[in-house]
C-alpha cells in the first residue's frame, strides 16, 4: 500500500526537496525520436489499409500473440480488418478455450468462437512475469493510443534493435538495448527476423514490413472506429457549414431592420 | 405584450388554461422573447448561449454513457473501450463528452474574459458575477471528478496528487484526505463517491445557472460600452434579434467542435491515460487537463513562506486564485465599465490575459527545466513564479490603482447614439466632454 508521505507530487518534491528530481527525470525519458511513417490512417481522409492490417494480425497472431494480450478484440471484431465470417471462425477454432460448467458441474475444453474474446497468452500476471525474466509483456490494445508518436512508437520499437550502446551506458543482463524504448532497456528480446512470418500475399517478410504492418494492425486494434468516425464527420461537417451559413443568411436579413 | 399577446394571440385555449394557472409560457415570453437586450452586442456576446448549449450537452451525453459505464476499479477502464467499441454510436458520445468538457472550459473561460475585460461584474451585477464563480467552482469540480472515471493512468495518479492537496492543511488535513478517499489510498470507493457526485454536481450547475440567469434578467445585460440602455432606441427584443444571432455563433461553434470530435478527437487528452490505472507504477509527469494547468503552475509556484510550508502555500494561492475573482467587483474600483474606454486598463488587461496564457503554458511543464535552450538557469518554476506573482499583482495593486489614477476616455451619450451614429441627431457620439460615472439604470 503507499503511504500518503510517499506519494511523490511531482512539482512540489522537485521544487522543494531536490532540484535534481527533475533533471533526473528528463535524463532517463530521453528516448529517442521514433521516426515518422507515413499512414495509410493519417489525416483527415486517410483510411485503413485492409491488405495491411490482415498482415499485421498475422504478424500479432504468430509472434506478438505468444507474450503480448489484446484485451478488448474479439474475435469478431476482425471484421474490421475485412476477414470473412468464415476466416474468423477457423483462426477463432485454432485455440482451446475452457468453458463451462457442463450439466455435470465440470469444466471442459472446445475450440474457440468468434464471440470469444482474443487468446490470452498466460493465465496471470504472475505466469506472465515468470514466463518473461520478471517482466510483465504490456496488453497491446491501446498501445498505439498511449504512445505520443503513436504506430510510428511500436514500429520504431520493433526495428530499434542491434545498435551497440553508447559506451557509458550499461545494459542490464539479459536484458536489450533499445534506444527507443524510454528506459533504453528493454526485456524484451528482438521479436522479428527476416522472414519470421509466411504473408499470404507474397509480400517479402521484411523485419521493417513486418514492424510496418503490426503497426498497423494495432492503430487499428486502439481504433476501429477510426472508418466509421471520418466518414460520418465529412457529413456532418458540411451539414453545419450549410447549417451555419443559412443562420448567417438568416440572421443578415433578420438584423437589416435594424441598421 | 407579454402576457397579453398569450392570452390573446396564437396561444389556444389550453395555453391559456395552464398559463392562467402556471404562467410558464408568459414567463418565456417575457424572459426569452422579449428581454430587452442591449442592441450592440458583439460576438463575445454569444458564448454565454454556447456554455449553455454545452451544459446541456454534457448532462444528455454523460446520462447515455452513465447507462453503459460501471464504476468498478477492475471494469471501469474495460467499459469505457466497450462503448468505444461495442456499444452502439458508443464512440460518437464518448467523444462528444470527452471534447465537450474542453470546449466547455474554452467556452467559459472567453465567458469569462469577457465579462473582465466590458466590466460585466460591476454594479449592479455584483452576485450576477460571483454566481458565475460559483458555476466555475462547481464545472472543475466536475471535471476534477469526471476524469478520475476512466480510471487510466493519469485518471488514478491525478486523483491521487489533488486530493492529497488537502493533506497540507494543519493538523486535520490526513483525516480529512483519509475521509475523500474512503480508505488508506484512492480506490474503488474513492471511485464510486466521485462517479455519484459527477453524475450529481452537473444538476447543480444546473441550478445555479438557473440563478446566473435571474440575476442577468433583473440587472439587464452589459454591452460592450458598458452604458446601460436609457430608452426602447437602445434595446431589441431578445427574439428573434439574438435567439438568430446565436444560433449562427452555435452553427460556427458546432463546425469547429465536430472537427475536433471528429478528425482530432484525442488532441486534448493524455497518451498516458490509455493504460489502465497502476498503484505501483507512478508517470514520469502528472499532468492535470489542459484547463487546470494555469492552476496547476500557482500551485506548484509558490514556495514556503515563513512558517508556511511550500505545499500548504501552494494550495492557499491555487484557491485563491479562483477565490479572488469573488472580490473582483470591489478590486476594479474604476466606474466606467467597459475597456474600450479605458485607455490604460486595456494594456494590462493584455497583460494579464497573457499572464494566464503563460501560467497555462508554464503547468505543463517540468518545473525545473530551463524555459529557454540558451539561458541555463531560468527554468519554468522561475517563469511560474514570476506569472503567478503577476496573477495576483493584477488583481490586488493594478486594478485598484487604475480605478483611482486611470482618466477614461468620454462615454458616448446612449447606445443607440453610438452604434447608429449620425442618426441620432444631437451631436457627434463622443460630445460629453469628460467621462461621467456609469449612468444607474
Amino acid at each position: 500500500m503507499l503511504g500518503r508521505l510517499q506519494i511523490a507530487f511531482v512539482g512540489l518534491a522537485a521544487m522543494v526537496a531536490s532540484p535534481m528530481v527533475g533533471a533526473m527525470a528528463a535524463e532517463a525519458g530521453k528516448a529517442r525520436e521514433p521516426t515518422e511513417l507515413e499512414w495509410s490512417f493519417d489525416g483527415i481522409f486517410g483510411q485503413f489499409d485492409r491488405a495491411e492490417l490482415q498482415r499485421g494480425f498475422h504478424v500479432f497472431n504468430q509472434v506478438c500473440a505468444n507474450c503480448h494480450s489484446l484485451e478488448h478484440i474479439a474475435y469478431r471484431h476482425l471484421s474490421g480488418i475485412g476477414l470473412s465470417e468464415d476466416e474468423i471462425k477457423a483462426i477463432a477454432a485454432e485455440v482451446e478455450v475452457t468453458d463451462g460448467p457442463d450439466e455435470f458441474g465440470d469444466n471442459f475444453q472446445r475450440p474457440g468462437r468468434p464471440s470469444d474474446p482474443y487468446r490470452h497468452p498466460f493465465d496471470n500476471e504472475q505466469q506472465a512475469r515468470a514466463a518473461n525474466g520478471g517482466a510483465l509483456p504490456p496488453d497491446l490494445t491501446l498501445i498505439t493510443k498511449a504512445r505520443p508518436a503513436g504506430p510510428d512508437y511500436v514500429h520504431a520499437v520493433l526495428t530499434g534493435y542491434g545498435e551497440a550502446p553508447p559506451s557509458e551506458f550499461e545494459v542490464t543482463e539479459g536484458k536489450d538495448y533499445n534506444p527507443y524504448f524510454k528506459t533504453w532497456t528493454i526485456a524484451m528480446a528482438e521479436p522479428l527476423f527476416e522472414d519470421a512470418v509466411e504473408y499470404a500475399d507474397g509480400t517479402e517478410a521484411s523485419v521493417d514490413q513486418m514492424s510496418r504492418d503490426v503497426s498497423a494492425f494495432l492503430a487499428w486494434a486502439a481504433e476501429p472506429e477510426l472508418e466509421r468516425r471520418k466518414q460520418t464527420g465529412f457529413v456532418v461537417v458540411a451539414f453545419l457549414i450549410i447549417l451555419a451559413g443559412l443562420l448567417y443568411a438568416s440572421k443578415r436579413q433578420m438584423w437589416a431592420k435594424l441598421h | 405584450m407579454s402576457a397579453h399577446s398569450i392570452e390573446t394571440g396564437s396561444g389556444g385555449g389550453l395555453v391559456k388554461w395552464i398559463d392562467s394557472r402556471l404562467p410558464i409560457f408568459s414567463y418565456m415570453q417575457k424572459e426569452y422573447g422579449e428581454y430587452p437586450a442591449p442592441r450592440n452586442f458583439n460576438y463575445w456576446w454569444n458564448f454565454g448561449a454556447l456554455a449553455m448549449f454545452l451544459l446541456v450537452t454534457m448532462i444528455v451525453t454523460g446520462l447515455w454513457l452513465a447507462m453503459q459505464y460501471t464504476p468498478h476499479v477492475d471494469l471501469a477502464f474495460d467499459s469505457v473501450q466497450r462503448i468505444m467499441r461495442d456499444v452502439n454510436s458508443g464512440w460518437f458520445i464518448r467523444l462528444v463528452h470527452v471534447n465537450g468538457g474542453s470546449f466547455f472550459f474554452i467556452v467559459v473561460y472567453i465567458h469569462i474574459f469577457r465579462g473582465m475585460y466590458y466590466g460585466s461584474f460591476k454594479a449592479p451585477r455584483e452576485l450576477l458575477w460571483m454566481l458565475g464563480v460559483i458555476i466555475l467552482l462547481l464545472m472543475m469540480a466536475t471535471a476534477f471528478m469526471g476524469y478520475v472515471l476512466p480510471w487510466g493512468q493519469l485518471s488514478f495518479w491525478g486523483a491521487t496528487v489533488i486530493t492529497n492537496l488537502f493533506s497540507a492543511i494543519p493538523l486535520v488535513g490526513d483525516s480529512i484526505v483519509t475521509w475523500l478517499w474512503g480508505g488508506f489510498t484512492v480506490d474503488n470507493p474513492t471511485l464510486n463517491r466521485f462517479y455519484a457526485l459527477h453524475f450529481l454536481l452537473p444538476f447543480l450547475i444546473v441550478g445555479v445557472v438557473g440563478l446566473h440567469v435571474v440575476a442577468l434578467h433583473v440587472t439587464g445585460s452589459n454591452n460592450p460600452l458598458g452604458i446601460e440602455p436609457k430608452s426602447q432606441q437602445d434595446t431589441v427584443p431578445f427574439h428573434p434579434y439574438y435567439t438568430v444571432k446565436d444560433s449562427f455563433g452555435l452553427g460556427v461553434f458546432l463546425v469547429i467542435f465536430a472537427a475536433v470530435v471528429f478528425f482530432a478527437p484525442d488532441f486534448f487528452s493524455e497518451p498516458e491515460n490509455y493504460e489502465k490505472a497502476d498503484f505501483l507504477k507512478t508517470p514520469e509527469e502528472i499532468v492535470p487537463e489542459w484547463y487546470f494547468l494555469p492552476f496547476f503552475a500557482i500551485l506548484r509556484s509558490v514556495p514556503a513562506i515563513w512558517f508556511v510550508e511550500a505545499k500548504l502555500a501552494g494550495v492557499i494561492a491555487m484557491f485563491g486564485s479562483i477565490f479572488v475573482l469573488f472580490a473582483l467587483p470591489w478590486l476594479d474600483t474604476a466606474k466606467v465599465r467597459s475597456g474600450k474606454f479605458r485607455p490604460i486598463f486595456r494594456w494590462f488587461f493584455l497583460i494579464f490575459l497573457v499572464d494566464c496564457l503563460l501560467l497555462g503554458f508554464v503547468g505543463g511543464k517540468p518545473p525545473n527545466s530551463p524555459v529557454f535552450e540558451s539561458i541555463e538557469s531560468f527554468e519554468f518554476i522561475d517563469l511560474g513564479r514570476i506569472t503567478t506573482a503577476w496573477y495576483f499583482i493584477h488583481f490586488f495593486i493594478i486594478l485598484p490603482l487604475l480605478g483611482r489614477f486611470e482618466r477614461p476616455l468620454p462615454l458616448p451619450d446612449s447606445i443607440s447614439a453610438a452604434v447608429l451614429g449620425s442618426h441620432s441627431g444631437g451631436g457627434p457620439a463622443a460630445s460629453g466632454a469628460t467621462a461621467k460615472p456609469m449612468e444607474k439604470a
